[in-house]
């Protein structure tokens, strides 16, 4: 596998195949990108793409955060009902 | 651009050998190596992608994180909001570290942020003690902010030959949003992407159940509760 032409790379042991298969597993988890015809995509727009989805993912995380804080303050008036829950889920 | 498999067999025929038959009989078992290692890969990834997409697992972290949570003090009158969001959140992605089981790089990043967090908080408040006296505060804040930003630069340029700058900038910005990852190089970046990428999706499947059960038993009376068995 080191006898591969690699260009100049940080490390030699890392062939550009290995990124490219990086890179198409990536595109798999995009949710967009799957459903377009696959070969066309540049690495470019998969990297674009990973980085506007997890940027969407932060957001939705930091909503739901911010929506179970909310919750929560509300429901530590209520401590039997916490620790029904507590005791439904775990 | 991006090839398939037989893609990368044209490359290799372009190789200029005079002993063309031995070459390609040696390229037959690299491909065969190659494949059996690809496809063990494979498995491997599709282990780490099928893991956080178990039930399990989700479970896992959704008892993690009530836990975690019922421990925060989450008072109205203590702190504003959008800081109690923050730190559910920090909770949340604490849980989601404590998950991977500190095999993936920016798992064990989660973790380790915290007390770095601390210690920085530590260090920056003795200098500004120290150069209080000397020069305003606000001058050592924003020079320990310049610094991680002049490091960050330099970083971009040193990598050259791994395509447009474009790319560098893409790929610099993926080591950005993957917790611990800012300074790795580009395969470690893809790989601790993917697996961060399922680990968010099952995050966010979670907390939005969490959340919706939450809301459902504070709206209703409390004993429309459907039991949940693990």
């Amino acid at each position: 596998m080191s006898n591969r032409r690699s260009r100049q790379s940080s490390d030699p042991r890392i062939t550009d195949d290995q990124i490219i298969d990086l890179v198409s597993k990536l595109r798999q988890l995009l949710p967009e990108i799957s459903q377009r015809r696959s070969d066309k995509v540049s690495a470019s727009k998969v990297l674009q793409e990973t980085c506007n989805y997890i940027r969407n993912l932060h957001r939705e995380v930091d909503d739901l955060s911010e929506r179970l804080s909310q919750l929560l303050a509300t429901i530590d008036a209520d401590s039997p009902e916490a620790a029904i829950i507590r005791s439904l889920i775990m | 651009m991006m090839e398939s498999s037989s893609g990368t067999a044209s490359v290799a025929t372009v190789n200029t050998n005079p002993n063309i038959s031995t070459d390609r009989a040696r390229w037959k078992k690299k491909k065969k190596s190659l494949l059996q290692q690809h496809q063990s890969k494979q498995n491997q990834n599709l282990q780490s992608h099928a893991k956080w997409k178990t039930e399990a697992q989700q479970q896992i972290y959704s008892s993690k994180l009530i836990q975690a949570l019922s421990q925060v003090n989450l008072n109205p009158s203590s702190s504003s909001a959008p800081r109690q969001g923050r730190a559910v959140r920090e909770v949340a992605d604490r849980a989601l570290a404590f998950a991977a089981k500190g095999k993936t790089r920016w798992s064990r990043a989660i973790l380790t942020n915290r007390i770095k967090l601390k210690f920085r908080k530590q260090q920056h408040k003795r200098q500004r003690l120290a150069s209080s006296s000397s020069s305003g505060s606000t001058a050592v804040a924003t020079a320990s902010n310049g610094r991680s930003s002049r490091r960050h630069k330099v970083s971009v340029f040193r990598l050259k030959g791994k395509g447009f700058p474009a790319v560098q900038r893409k790929v610099r910005a993926l080591g950005r949003l993957v917790p611990g990852c800012r300074k790795q190089p580009l395969p470690i970046i893809l790989e601790e992407a993917t697996d961060y990428i399922a680990a968010l999706e099952m995050q966010v499947k979670a907390m939005s159940a969490i959340a919706e059960l939450l809301s459902r038993s504070t709206s209703g009376a409390g004993s429309s509760l459907e039991p949940m068995n693990s």
